[in-house]
């Protein structure tokens, strides 16, 4: 085998190099592919939705109206019930993953951290339609004889906040919505966060534990500050999954276009709306091009969210791997 | 003297009182809150147990030889989902040739090539940006792109959206695979005389094979579930249509169109495809996972 190579040593220089060429030529047109695949989502959808953007003026952003007779289309309620889902999406699901990740890192005895972790993710690889079937058979029904008449009767009756938790429980609506959407999200945060912590040293833990810290100490005064802007990335990585959610929304959101003073009115988000009116809408009708500049405003809202997320994730990725 | 002494005593059993009393609170604080993270860990676990519970006890009931042997059929004529389960494979398979070698390339060009460079900083930017932008919009941006212009939905176009949608996750594992590798094992093939393409395709890929076919897998399980995009790309067929340039039928759009409905035989159906699409996309992930771990 050596003798091979080294007879053969003047030719396979030459051939080595045009394949250099052509292989550095081939892996730098592909990662040039993927920005003009960015470059492409964002001037199909704004060119589609041009035409409405035309129409309507600013005035788009923060109509509520939505009259496919009249051709009168804004995206105010869209917006609203995407924002105000996936708030309160990240309201119910920071906590719990927070509290999964500190689980995970430093209560559970060591042979149940790896399988309980798997778990955790696997919720993460469910497809959203399944959640949206789920949703629809199990939780709505459970949020309209349970949890809704509960909240009603409790929190219902708050002098100001009391409005949000008011009306007649449906089951569906812009909360049953927030509810799935954090338990989707819940999963990637918790797995950025549990990473995260993991990455903590240990001396300084076991510093704080030898001066007398209790576990939950050490997690708010070492782990927690040590780690704040990977948990906050986290954070962000599940907020822009959850503007953009679409199928487990649609079974549950209750598509109505108006917005409701209660959270457990039904609305719609951005995603849902288009998922909906989408079959409805012919080609080069303004209907058409008003569901296309709402999909560009989504991608623009998501844009920044991802942004931030990986911006303050950077740190961790660039040391490490 | 003595005053000081005494003063000096009173003033230690002050303090040993204040502090029990504050390691008390400080003992009860720390359980309320590691009971409430155990809590939370549960409910996530609960979470997850009832949804497979729900799926295993719905599908199972409805999941029968017709499934895989039928056609989706007007209700109450005994369909099963033949078409759909086909057009599925099909879509996924399309997305996976054409997305896979896009996503390894780009994958190989930021771990071999771009390490410090601009231009890498930015694809690997964007390709983050995609792998968790809303797939319904990659589903908009296809209709815009093929469906449009050729006036139809077809099976192509569904197959080019779930590419997109492999690419960013096959990058990210790519790279991170072969950035794993050691600089020594590249610097002995490059001393052997061998070109930078030949260390790289016939050394590096080969080292970092488990771990790229783990982010294949994974992305193969990404798009098996995927509904969002199809619903613009290839719209749905209840017909055994296997005509890619014509609307195209698959599992995920024909759940979504059952579980809505209100014929019972269809909720049956949309529970049995809901329990095969799960089925196989856990079963890739776990596989997935024990190909990481036998390295």
């Amino acid at each position: 085998m050596s003798a091979s190579t080294t007879v053969a040593s003047p030719l396979p220089r030459r051939s080595g190099s045009v394949g250099d060429a052509v292989f550095s030529a081939l892996c730098h047109s592909a990662g040039a592919i993927v920005l003009v695949l960015l470059g492409g989502i964002i001037l199909a959808l704004f060119l589609g939705g041009l035409p409405a953007f035309r129409a309507f003026g600013a005035e788009f952003l923060w109509s509520t109206e939505w009259d496919p007779v009249t051709e009168v289309f804004g995206a105010g309620v869209s917006i609203y019930g995407t924002v105000v889902t996936a708030a309160l999406a990240i309201l119910m699901a920071v906590p719990m993953a927070f509290g999964v990740a500190v689980t995970l890192t430093s209560l559970a005895p060591a042979w149940m951290r790896g399988p309980v972790g798997t778990a955790v993710e696997l919720l993460a690889a469910v497809p959203s339609i399944i959640y949206g079937m789920w949703g629809f058979f199990f939780i709505v029904p459970l949020m309209a004889e349970t949890i809704q008449p509960l909240l009603i009767d409790t929190l219902g009756t708050l002098p100001v906040l009391g409005g949000l938790f008011q009306g007649p429980p449906f089951g569906t609506g812009i909360f049953t919505a927030a509810f799935i959407l954090a338990i989707m999200i819940l999963p990637f945060i918790a797995a950025t966060t549990r990473d995260a912590f993991d990455q903590v040293p240990g001396v300084l833990k076991e510093s704080a534990h030898a001066l007398g810290a209790t576990k939950m100490e050490v997690v708010r005064d070492i782990i927690l500050p040590y780690t704040n802007t990977a948990v906050a990335g986290g954070v962000m990585l599940g907020l822009g999954r959850a503007l953009g959610e679409t199928m487990a929304v649609t079974f549950v959101v209750g598509n109505a276009n108006r917005i409701n003073a209660s959270l457990f009115g039904s609305g719609n988000t951005i995603a849902s709306q288009v998922a909906l009116e989408f079959g409805e809408a012919e080609i080069g009708s303004m209907k058409l091009s008003a569901l296309l500049a709402l999909g560009f405003l989504l991608f623009v809202i998501s844009f920044v969210v991802l942004a931030i997320s990986r911006l303050l994730l950077r740190p961790r990725a660039g040391t490490g791997r | 003297m003595s005053a000081a002494v005494s003063h000096d005593a009173e003033y230690r059993a002050a303090r040993a009182r204040v502090a029990a009393q504050l390691g008390r609170s400080r003992k009860r604080t720390d359980r309320i809150m590691q009971g409430l993270c155990m809590l939370a860990t549960f409910m996530a676990l609960w979470l997850l147990a009832s949804i497979l519970i729900m799926l295993f006890w719905a599908g199972f009931k409805a999941i029968s030889p017709t499934v895989f042997t039928t056609i989706t059929l007007p209700t109450g004529s005994n369909g099963g989902l033949l078409n759909a389960i086909v057009g599925s494979l099909v879509q996924v398979g399309i997305g996976t040739a054409i997305g896979t070698p896009v996503g390894l390339l780009v994958g190989t060009y930021l771990a071999e090539y771009a390490r410090g460079s601009r231009f890498g900083d930015v694809v690997r930017f964007v390709s983050d940006i995609l792998l968790s932008a809303p797939s319904i919009l990659i589903g908009l941006f296809v209709y815009q792109l093929l469906v449009v212009p050729l006036r139809g939905f077809s099976g192509w176009a569904g197959g080019v959206a779930l590419a997109i949608i492999v690419v960013p996750i096959v990058v990210r594992t790519t790279e991170d695979m072969l950035r794993l590798l050691r600089n020594t094992l590249r610097e002995a093939v490059i001393a052997l005389g061998a070109p930078k393409w030949k260390m790289i395709t016939l050394v590096c890929w080969r080292a970092a094979a488990s771990g790229i076919v783990t982010g294949i897998l994974l992305a193969i399980a990404r798009i098996a579930g995927e509904t969002a995009p199809l619903l613009f790309t290839s719209l749905g067929n209840n017909g055994w249509n296997m005509d890619l340039t014509k609307p195209y039928p698959s599992l995920s759009v024909t759940i979504y169109a059952y579980a809505g409905s209100p014929y019972p035989d269809w909720v049956a159906l949309a529970w049995a495809g809901a329990l095969i699409i799960t089925l196989g996309v856990l079963g890739l992930n776990i596989i997935a996972r024990l190909l990481v771990r036998s390295r």
